[in-house]
């Protein structure tokens, strides 16, 4: 594989892989000295037109457990405030030859074509409303961690969904491995194209609460409250939100999860947010193992097809 | 593991088929044995004396020398398996996943680190081994453990405790399971 540019590069069975490799990596990061030799010599560029915490420091610190080198790129201190284009931003950067570029931007399908441009890997860190692959991986890697397979899971998806690349790479990989996949949004907050995907879609988050695995929210993206899409943020926790009462309906040992940054008291109350089986502080630590082994399988696994069929 | 791998990989690839056996399954237990002898006499007891395995080949290997470590000495002392994939110097070379879990679960500061592995070959698997170690402390010495050494040494390693001297040519492969130690080639 040479880019990660959305979820249906990996498949089912990527998807697995990386989440095994993921558990390697894991184990790394809990070493007294957590770093491996693996991609020493490597470099790793960082390209984000959007603001970002965790993302980027994920893959930074991913990044460097593997010995790569960092090269930070950050949109505020940069020519691209004297118009330099996104071509010939990424131009001067592969001319520096790094072996995996990075990429965020506000605009959907930027990742895919800086991928036209460089001879370097490229990651999908987030673009506009369309995907966020490693975002989707973590989570499927947490679920797993959790609740022990994705296959058969009943994940509710709530909030933002049209905004969200997070919830189209979700959809896509908890699909994938074969979970049932509800989403509940008010309906000028679901995508026009929603009836193609393979996802049922509801209107009451009362409905559904009682009988699901994984209840995932998502940010309600204040941003874009200008497009009048909800009356009031009060008025959307109270009918949309994952209040004290609704979770308690969850349940035992359902997940609450959610990508952050979390608005709390909005999309979910915060007295949800400290329990148990809200995992969100493991998603964001899980999320540096699950970049590793996406690092490693873009930059150090060869490219041959191992033999398959030979006992081991 | 190293044998394993290499196995699977071009100029190896396809199947092993073995010409003599060169070890019985008596022949094992009796090498094990030795060389647990071997290990407590070296290291005057088992007193901060740990065993690790390098994942795949060299686990059940451990287990069996700590085992007989216990039955000989009485004392019990911790076992870890150890992946070295992330630590080879031939990533990139040729497909490499990691295959089994690293567990190390106790501290290796101070301790007499006893690494076990089935065939000891150019030692580069060793010294990828030898360099994970440095991430989970400092031993105050590591030894080596193997059922067979085949020669062909890449750098300068050499075991502590062996089970069989086996003179090989390099096209060879050296199979070792519990039930024996094959000697063969791998056909395409």
């Amino acid at each position: 594989m040479k880019h990660l540019l959305s979820i249906n590069d990996l498949g089912a069975e990527g998807i697995d892989e990386v989440c095994r490799l993921a558990d390697h990596f894991t184990e790394v990061s809990q070493r007294p000295i957590p770093k491996v030799p693996t991609l020493r010599g490597k470099t790793v560029a960082m390209l984000f037109y959007e603001d970002s915490t965790r993302t980027r420091l994920s893959f930074e610190v991913a990044a460097r457990r593997l010995s790569a080198d960092v090269m930070g790129f950050s949109v505020s201190s940069s020519s691209v405030n004297k118009g330099e284009s996104v071509r010939d931003t990424v131009a001067t950067i592969s001319a520096m030859g790094p072996d995996a570029i990075v990429v965020r931007h506000r605009s959907a399908g930027v990742p895919h074509q800086v991928a036209g441009w460089t001879s370097a890997s490229v990651i999908n860190a987030g673009d506009g409303w369309h995907e966020h692959p490693t975002q989707a991986l973590l989570d499927c890697y947490t679920i797993r961690d959790r609740l022990g397979s994705v296959a058969g899971r009943r994940i509710v998806i709530l909030g933002d969904i049209k905004h969200s690349r997070v919830a189209r790479s979700c959809v896509m990989a908890f699909t994938a491995l074969g979970a049932k996949v509800t989403l509940v949004a008010p309906a000028t907050l679901l995508p026009p194209a929603v009836d193609s995907w393979p996802v049922d879609v509801c209107s009451s988050l009362d409905a559904v609460l009682s009988d699901c695995d994984v209840a995932y929210g998502l940010r309600v993206q204040q941003e874009r409250q200008s497009e009048a899409l909800l009356p009031s943020l009060r008025e959307y926790t109270a009918q949309w939100g994952l209040t004290v009462a609704r979770a308690a309906r969850l349940p035992a040992g359902a997940l609450v999860m959610h990508p952050g940054p979390v608005n709390r008291g909005v999309e979910i109350a915060p007295e949800v947010l400290d329990r148990p089986n809200a995992t969100l502080n493991e998603q964001v630590r899980h999320g540096v193992a699950v970049r590793m082994a996406v690092l490693y399988l873009l930059l150090a696994a060869d490219p041959e097809p191992r033999p398959q069929g030979e006992a081991s | 593991m190293a044998e394993r791998e290499r196995r699977r990989t071009p100029p190896y690839g396809g199947v092993f088929i073995a010409r003599t056996q060169v070890m019985e399954a008596e022949d094992i237990k009796r090498a094990i044995w030795r060389m647990g002898h071997e290990i407590i006499e070296r290291n005057h007891g088992l007193d901060g004396v740990v065993i690790i395995g390098l994942q795949t080949g060299g686990v059940w290997l451990a287990t069996d020398i700590a085992s007989a470590l216990h039955e000989i000495d009485g004392a019990e002392p911790p076992l870890g398996t150890l992946d070295v994939a992330f630590h080879r110097d031939d990533i990139g070379l040729r497909p490499l996943l990691p295959e089994a879990p690293t567990r190390i679960p106790f501290n290796l500061d101070g301790q007499a680190v006893v690494l076990v592995d089935d065939v000891l070959y150019t030692g580069r698997t060793i010294r990828a081994a030898l360099d994970a170690l440095n991430s989970y402390g400092r031993p105050r010495a590591v030894q080596l453990a193997v059922m067979v050494d085949r020669g062909h040494r890449e750098l300068p390693i050499r075991p502590d405790f062996v089970g069989k001297n086996l003179p090989t040519r390099r096209d060879e492969v050296v199979d070792v399971h519990r039930e024996g130690v094959d000697l063969g080639e791998v056909v395409k």
